[in-house]
């Protein structure tokens, strides 16, 4: 066998690939520039597949004929945009060539002939076997895959980004067009968050959500520590079922408790009140935070606190000299958690808030879903409200993965 | 041994009272309304009932003193503020003005000191308003107060009623107006399709995008962290982007498809009952905004399944796969009879979780479509019945029917969670 000859099945293995590379980087570039530009017209099959297939017979002769990476990648490049041109002269025949075809062409082939050959690395194209082929398969899927969740995760964040940097006269001319002119004057630019801000009094709404969050994690969580301490390391009769209990509670749907609390609430003059809200987004925390703070308070050892107690510390003085120093992380991870649900709940604040003077930002989102409001503004409080959020979730990721798995499942 | 009993008591009485702060919250926002959710759910109320009914009075004065010896004349009306119900305990006083004195009293009024008329009144019908009238003679003194044109007797009145919540008669008219309702089978089925597919698909995605993130490779975190996004994303800022994007006349994704050539008119994707797609030559009716609000929640939760598979799937020892390397395995093959059977049973635990709080959503579905185009839940049907229609009582019914359903997919996650504990 001649490791510098291309078997039958090698050869379709570099073809597919190289077409399947060809047809997934020209949408994603068909994609960005009418996303970010005028929509151009989706390039016709044939020419791609054309362009697909040279791809691959350039991979497989880059693959058997030159040694050495350095070499390997400047043939790519080279080979990619030899093949640019080819396909500006069949596929410009019938488009009208513009400077972003030519750019464009220019640009991605080099970068379609760099990932295939990439993707063809472990794949020997002189004796290929049944498993190269799935392999093949498996990294088109893997490619395919990871474009999909990107597009699907990251689209809908970048439209309400873009669409809320738009005047609405922007945006109705060509609604395909999410691109941002960045060379405006600031005022004109970010004018739908200065008008969200100060004249929809987005400011005092982003106070009422921060403090409501924050005094329902310390309402939470005084109470959750307490209850998992005593739960974890305390005896007593009905402790299993008590956990079991709290588990179950956690599961139960807000939309139950809605009526029975708007009808008492109304009648004890609770409702509209910043306090009414702070207590049942407690409620709805305790069982989560409990939960995850008896997890994890099973894994500290006993040892410590045991001999905190015989060296004379009462049981508080035990909790807040041992317990919480110990426990402190999975704390902050379970606070941030809950700061996360009271920030963002909206139900019980769309049910019980009237006052525009306590509303919170949720709530206020409300405010702006009129007709009359353009969607720039709504965009606009849309990223007002998450942003927050996000930025504590980056942060504090790593904590934070472990709290959100630690929620619904044991362990 | 008695010492080490008054030990164990000692620490369970610590228990109750560090438990009780928790206990105490939970079970007077959480326990307690689902109770009263029950009891409510018997009662016929609606929104109106849950302000308590008041006695209105209003003192007008029909004639005016001019000079010593004229009469003032005043008029008293009360009135229930509730059409229907029944006020208790009405008690109206009526203050004498200084410098005037009664001209002629019904036998209604008594007398209590020297200046104070007081009227009781048992009970006060829903609807009923009725004038009284007192005369009073003046003196010159009269002349030389300073009296409240207005009200110069400053009547005051008190009522008491009873509470609606408590007091109205237990009936299963609730029951029997939701379940006779026109659409309440199809939002019945809705109810459960909608879970179990967002569920299902939620996790195929989670599958997926755990696959495709369990190697170690540049950027796998920040990956990651951004699939993440929709699922911590808050609520009502991802549903107003969805809905802007798929808006029929403006939105991003009708604009594209229609200027591509792949539609010729615009798809009201989340107003659309059903949509036509010509299948081999047949049209078939797609159930567009059914589905649309579906992908939204498998969008939204897929996360959830991702980082419970990715977590499960980094747990697989290595030599499983190294040894079925050894034997020639391919990719699907290791899938199917390694990966597939080690996160099975969070597969199932998964799945259960995700219906049971798909099933209990009520953001979503609320704030996508507001329950149109045949995409009404029972949490949706709740809102409407409760606070759309003003009827608290058929609003609990719904409620009570939602929370006996779950019950039952409560008590199967919990057999489960059993089955793992045992293995």
């Amino acid at each position: 066998m001649n490791d510098r000859a291309i078997s039958g099945l090698g050869m379709t293995v570099a073809l597919v690939l190289g077409v399947f590379y060809t047809i997934l980087s020209e949408f994603i570039w068909f994609l960005a520039v009418s996303l970010l530009g005028k929509t151009n017209a989706f390039p016709p099959l044939l020419p791609m597949v054309v362009a697909g297939v040279l791809v691959g017979l350039s991979n497989g002769y880059c693959k058997v004929r030159i040694r050495g990476e350095k070499r390997q990648i400047l043939f790519s490049v080279g080979a990619g945009l030899i093949i640019a041109l080819i396909w500006l002269l069949l596929y410009g025949f019938k488009a009208s060539l513009t400077v972003k075809d030519v750019f464009g062409a220019l640009i991605t082939f080099p970068i379609i002939k760099l990932l295939s050959r990439n993707a063809m690395k472990d794949i020997p194209l002189s004796r290929t076997t049944k498993g190269h082929v799935e392999l093949m398969v498996v990294k088109i899927l893997r490619a395919f895959g990871l474009f999909f969740f990107t597009l699907i995760v990251v689209f809908p964040f970048y439209f309400m980004l873009a669409t809320s940097l738009k005047s609405r006269a922007e945006y109705l001319m060509d609604p395909a067009n999410l691109s941002v002119n960045l060379l405006q004057y600031p005022s004109k630019l970010f004018g739908g968050y200065i008008e969200v801000l100060f004249r929809f009094g987005f400011v005092r709404f982003i106070m009422n959500s921060a403090i409501v969050a924050a005094l329902t994690v310390v309402i939470t969580l005084i109470p959750s520590i307490l209850g998992a301490y005593a739960v974890t390391r305390l005896r007593f009769r009905g402790r299993d079922l008590l956990s079991r209990l709290i588990l179950l509670i956690y599961m139960f749907p807000a939309i139950v408790l809605v009526i029975p609390l708007y009808s008492v609430f109304t009648q004890a003059g609770l409702r509209d009140t910043r306090l009414g809200l702070l207590i049942i987004y407690a409620a709805m925390t305790i069982p989560v935070a409990l939960y995850m703070l008896r997890s994890y308070f099973l894994t500290l050892p006993a040892d410590l606190e045991e001999a905190g107690l015989i060296d004379g510390l009462s049981r508080l003085g035990v909790i807040i000299r041992i317990t919480i120093p110990l426990a402190m992380p999975a704390i902050a991870a379970i606070g941030l958690y809950v700061f996360m649900i009271a920030w963002n709940e909206f139900l019980f604040a769309y049910m019980f808030l009237d006052t525009p003077e306590i509303f919170t930002l949720a709530r206020g989102m409300v405010m702006l879903d009129d007709q009359e409001v353009p969607r720039q503004l709504l965009m606009a409080g849309a990223v007002i409200i998450t942003v927050p959020i996000m930025v504590l979730f980056i942060r504090f990721q790593k904590h934070l993965v472990g709290g959100l798995t630690a929620g619904g499942v044991k362990g | 041994m008695k010492k080490y009993k008054s030990l164990a008591a000692q620490e369970a009485r610590l228990a109750f009272w560090m438990l009780l702060p928790a206990v105490v919250i939970v079970a007077s926002v959480i326990l307690f309304p689902v109770i009263a959710n029950f009891w409510i759910s018997f009662k016929s109320i609606g929104l109106g009932d849950l302000r308590p009914p008041v006695a209105i009075l209003r003192e007008r004065v029909v004639q005016t003193p001019k000079k010593p010896g004229d009469e003032l004349v005043v008029t008293y009306q009360i009135r229930n503020s509730s059409r229907d119900r029944d006020l208790s305990d009405v008690v109206v006083t009526v203050r004498i003005p200084k410098g005037a004195s009664i001209a002629d009293l019904d036998d209604m009024w008594t007398v209590e000191g020297k200046r104070t008329l007081k009227s009781t009144f048992d009970r006060w019908e829903g609807g009923l308003s009725r004038t009284f009238e007192l005369r009073f003679i003046t003196e010159s003194e009269y002349f030389t107060r300073d009296v409240d044109p207005r009200s110069p007797t400053s009547a005051e009145i008190e009522s008491a009623s009873k509470n609606a919540l408590l007091s109205s008669p237990f009936t299963l008219d609730n029951f029997r107006k939701v379940v006779q309702a026109r659409h309440f089978s199809r939002s019945l089925i809705f109810s459960f399709v909608y879970p179990f597919l967002g569920a299902l698909i939620s996790i195929l995605m989670g599958i997926m995008a755990a696959l495709l993130l369990n190697r170690t490779f540049r950027g796998q975190s920040f990956l990651r962290g951004l699939f993440l996004f929709p699922y911590i994303s808050p609520i009502i800022a991802a549903t107003f982007v969805w809905v802007f994007f798929l808006d029929p006349f403006s939105g991003t994704v009708n604009a594209l498809l229609l200027d591509t050539g792949v539609i010729d008119a615009p798809i009201p994707f989340l107003n659309a009952w059903t949509i036509d797609i010509s299948l081999f030559g047949m049209k078939v009716p797609f159930p567009l905004a059914r589905a649309m609000v579906i992908f939204f929640d498998a969008w939204r939760y897929f996360p959830f399944a991702f980082l419970f598979i990715l977590s499960r799937l980094q747990a697989i020892p290595e030599d499983l796969y190294e040894a079925a390397d050894v034997d020639g395995a391919g990719y699907f093959k290791k899938f199917r009879h390694i990966t597939l059977p080690q996160i099975s049973s969070v597969l199932g635990t998964i799945f259960l979780l995700r219906f049971i709080w798909t099933f209990n959503k009520f953001d979503d579905v609320f704030l996508l479509t507001g329950g149109s185009a045949g995409t009404k839940t029972l949490p949706v049907e709740v809102y409407d019945n409760a606070f759309g229609r003003g009827d608290i009582g058929a609003g609990a019914a719904t409620a009570v029917l939602l929370f006996l359903m779950l019950s039952i997919f409560m008590a199967l996650y919990f057999k489960l969670l059993k089955e793992v504990d045992d293995e």
